[in-house]
């Protein structure tokens, strides 16, 4: 009796949680965070504040593999978390059954941001190999979006070649060759193309796109949808060995799934993420348009064997680059 | 008094001029520029941010312990050095200079190798609790390294230039080493240590690349104002990036100022001695 | 060691000033130091070589290493002329651009690789007046070149300023007074004398511009084979969790630019000795 009444009169705890998460994030989480702390506060009682951390996301997975002590991270591909997983062994290596969806709570797709009026009327991805376009990307080797919209591309040139990887090759050769910068963080390449003024199509997420457009003036720029493009899943996890080193595993566990909750989607869907709960969409519907979609298991066997193919030292990427 | 012919000066001026303007002022101009594209106000609200107080607050600190640690070291190292021969002087000299050769990312990596979680220390601070690598202890010891040489280097060459005869001559007349050396030495180099501490100064506020790989980058606890500058760059936030660039470019030409006026103060004591 | 250590002075102090000394750099430098050779170690010869000779890394040394000589070349013409206007002319406004020599120092190189960038892309103050002439500098390695010249700027000054400041007027006199041209004098009589400190400031400039990121990453373009800088390249390794590699690198460029340093080093000391002879 004792014991219990020493319980309900104790405190309201305070939790502080840190998400390590990757670039284009900030202004999500920044809105999540706060819904958070009110839902939690309202259900617990407790304060709980989450600190952010913002980077590339193969830096941020560095640095927990390192040392950064993250509660829970939220990455732009799989491969990274699959990354703690295997050097650190901070969480399991089967995180990714532990969340709905592939732990992936919002989606988004590549899309192509282009001038007003689209000068160079692109439509598809083949017009981005055309002689005279000028592509801006970000370098799939740095940037982890990027990555995305490397595949994004290949995917669309398997498709059309009928899975002969000798013309999506040279497809790729094209269009990388109309690449005349190749920055190392997708913000980055965003920059070039809108403050910069460089290139004619910026290849990017499709919540990059329409941020850009809100944050630099409707009269400017337009989006495109290609034909066809990926189903860009960026990942969520807990760490295990933090949260249970600093006692934060249910405050944590409880966040993420926040993230899968009507007001989660609700936000995710305010900054151009698409949702994945059935309602939210129908009602965010006219804010992204239907695009042919696949995903990264379905073409390329999923994230290890994508980065190995195409990625590493020497990969299909690198090939595009070294012969011409 | 020998110079050279008239056209000649105006080209070797009109060369200089050029190259200045467009390696110096333009920088410069763009930073302050972009500044104060949205008008004074949003300036100071870019300033004013909670988060980029905490990054001035950092730099600070971290500078703070950075400059006292490397003056000591660099004082130290140039006694040693100016005022003694040994066997492998030369060597020493070069090692000093190392951290200039490595690139900062590097050595922002080798902290990490060395105290991060697979590194060699990490398991141990681990156990025990200890944060070295993305809290501020990193910052401060990747900082260390980065502005390492450059009292050292500063002073090394004057001290060698003015050779042993004043400290021998107090010793002589009985004076003790400590205090030989307080007021003897110190006079003659304070305002070649001035000067170096006013770079490594600059330098420690100012490094962005080592700082970067060891920071982790907790908005509001681990960002220093460089590291600040490229979030809000990144942020599309180009105004306030470039109002928080203008602290450090600020920053520098007070330094420099300082530094001028320094040069100024030694040049008329000197002439003052001369006269008297 | 009472060998190694002679000392020749009667001040005191040496054993502990040396002693804290190498105890300091032992634990701030050499140690950490140490990192990379013994990370580099763990990749064994032969995948050690297959990474330093890839055609990617050694195009990007190729890049990385003529662009900074490049840069380190303009610091010397530009930073002896700079020098020399500072030290020997008088104009209205001297000690302001003597002030700013030392900006690149203090400007954080993240601020100076965006403000470099800012300036000279195509819709910036100077990339469309360059533009215009058909130049085009931001993305290409002439922008490496530029963001690299204002990284080293400062050394190449301030290294020959306080030279010119001591030279001995009498040379020249006793040269002109022998019926030497001024640029006879110059050749024979003053750039002897200013070579050590032009090779000390190339030797600093050319180091630091090797390594550096922050500024460059902004301006280079990042084009594999073509724009690459070879720290992009590290950052490149690391990001495939591949950190062997990453200091297999680093060590290459520490080893060459060390290499370069104690090269120049003894230059410098020859030219010394000759003149004192």
């Amino acid at each position: 009796m004792a014991i219990l009444l020493l319980g309900l009169s104790a405190q309201a705890a305070d939790f502080q949680l840190l998400n390590v998460s990757y670039d284009p994030t900030r202004e999500l989480y920044q809105e999540v965070n706060a819904a958070f702390a009110q839902y939690w506060k309202g259900k617990t009682g407790d304060n709980v504040t989450v600190q952010q951390s913002h980077g590339g996301s193969g830096k941020q997975a560095r640095a927990v593999i390192d040392g950064l002590e993250a509660d829970v991270v939220t990455l732009a591909l799989a491969y990274d978390i699959d990354a703690i997983s295997e050097k650190a062994g901070f969480l399991p290596k089967d995180w990714q059954g532990r969340l709905p969806n592939q732990s992936a709570p919002y989606t988004s797709t590549v899309v192509f941001l282009v001038r007003k009026e689209n000068p160079k009327s692109i439509h598809d991805w083949n017009d981005l190999v055309k002689p005279g376009v000028s592509v801006i990307t970000a370098n799939p080797k740095t940037s982890g979006g990027a990555r995305w919209n490397y595949l994004a591309a290949w995917g669309y040139a398997l498709k059309k070649f009928g899975n002969d990887e000798t013309k999506a090759r040279l497809f790729m050769a094209q269009l990388y060759k109309n690449v005349p910068v190749l920055d190392s963080g997708a913000r980055g390449s965003t920059i070039t193309f809108v403050e910069r003024g460089i290139g004619d199509v910026l290849i990017t997420w499709e919540n990059e796109a329409i941020l850009a457009i809100k944050e630099r003036g409707k009269d400017k720029f337009e989006i495109v949808a290609p034909s066809i493009s990926i189903l860009a899943e960026p990942p969520v996890a807990l760490i295990d060995k933090v949260v249970d080193k600093k006692k934060t595993r249910t405050v944590a566990q409880a966040y993420l799934q926040y993230l899968y909750s009507e007001e989660g989607q609700e936000i995710a869907a305010k900054h151009y993420y698409r949702p994945r709960l059935a309602k939210v969409t129908a009602k965010y519907a006219d804010r992204f348009p239907k695009i042919k979609l696949f995903t990264i298991n379905e073409l390329f066997g999923g994230w290890s064997k994508a980065q190995k193919n195409h990625f590493s030292d020497g990969g299909l990427f690198d090939q595009i680059y070294g012969h011409k | 008094m020998i110079t050279e012919s008239a056209p000649v000066r105006r080209i070797l001026m009109t060369l200089a001029f050029g190259f200045v303007g467009l390696f110096l002022i333009v920088p410069l101009v763009t930073v302050f520029g972009g500044a104060l594209q949205g008008g004074f106000p949003l300036f100071i609200k870019n300033i004013r941010d909670p988060y980029t107080r905490a990054a001035i607050l950092l730099t600070l600190q971290t500078a703070a312990v950075v400059v006292p640690l490397n003056l000591l070291f660099g004082v130290t190292a140039a006694w040693a050095i100016a005022k003694f021969d040994f066997f492998g002087k030369r060597t020493l000299m070069t090692l000093i200079d190392l951290p200039f050769t490595v690139s900062p990312i590097v050595s922002g990596l080798i902290f990490v190798l060395l105290f991060g979680a697979q590194g060699i220390f990490g398991p141990w601070l681990m156990r025990h609790d200890i944060k070295i690598i993305f809290a501020v202890p990193g910052i401060i010891l990747a900082t260390i390294f980065i502005t390492f040489p450059y009292v050292a280097r500063e002073l090394i060459p004057l001290m060698q230039a003015q050779g042993n005869d004043q400290e021998e001559a107090a010793l002589t007349l009985g004076s003790g080493g400590w205090r030989t050396f307080f007021l003897v030495t110190l006079p003659n180099i304070r305002w070649g240590l001035v000067y170096g501490v006013i770079l490594l100064n600059a330098r420690a506020m100012g490094e962005f690349g080592a700082v970067s790989v060891v920071s982790g980058h907790i908005r509001g606890l681990t960002n220093t104002i460089p590291l600040h500058v490229e979030i809000l760059y990144n942020e599309y936030n180009l105004v306030g990036a470039f109002s928080v660039a203008s602290i450090l470019a600020f920053l520098a030409i007070a330094t420099l100022v300082t530094k001028m006026l320094i040069k100024w103060k030694t040049r008329q004591e000197m002439i003052l001695e001369e006269a008297s | 060691m009472k060998l190694l250590l002679k000392q020749k002075s009667v001040l005191p102090g040496f054993g502990p000033a040396l002693g804290f000394t190498l105890f300091y750099l032992t634990i701030i430098v050499l140690i950490p130091i140490s990192m990379l050779f013994l990370k580099t170690a763990t990749l064994g010869w032969s995948s050690f070589w297959e990474t330093v000779s890839s055609p990617r890394v050694i195009a990007s040394f190729g890049l990385s290493f003529g662009t900074s000589f490049t840069a380190a070349l303009i610091n010397v013409i530009f930073g002896l002329i700079v020098a020399w206007v500072l030290v020997r002319y008088r104009f209205p406004g001297k000690k302001i651009i003597d002030m700013l020599i030392d900006l690149p120092f203090a400007l954080p190189t993240a601020v100076a690789g965006i403000a470099l960038t800012t300036a000279f892309s195509e819709r910036g103050l100077l990339g469309s007046l360059l533009g215009s002439i058909g130049i085009k500098t931001a993305f290409t390695p002439l922008g490496i070149i530029i963001a690299l010249t204002f990284i080293g700027l400062p050394f190449v000054v301030r290294a020959v300023q306080p030279v010119l400041e001591d030279l001995d007027k009498e040379m020249e006199e006793a040269a002109v007074c022998l019926g030497a041209r001024r640029w006879q004098t110059f050749v024979h009589v003053i750039l002897p004398i200013l070579f050590p400190a032009l090779m000390s400031g190339f030797a600093m400039a050319f180091a630091r511009a090797l390594g550096e990121y922050g500024s460059v990453v902004f301006i280079a373009g990042n084009i594999p084979m073509k724009s690459e800088i070879t720290p992009l390249l590290i950052i490149t390794k690391l990001e495939q969790y591949d950190y062997a590699g990453a200091t297999a690198i680093a060590t290459v460029m520490l080893i060459a630019s060390f290499a370069c340093l104690f090269i120049i080093n003894r230059l410098q000391w020859w030219s010394h000795h000759r003149q004192e002879a």
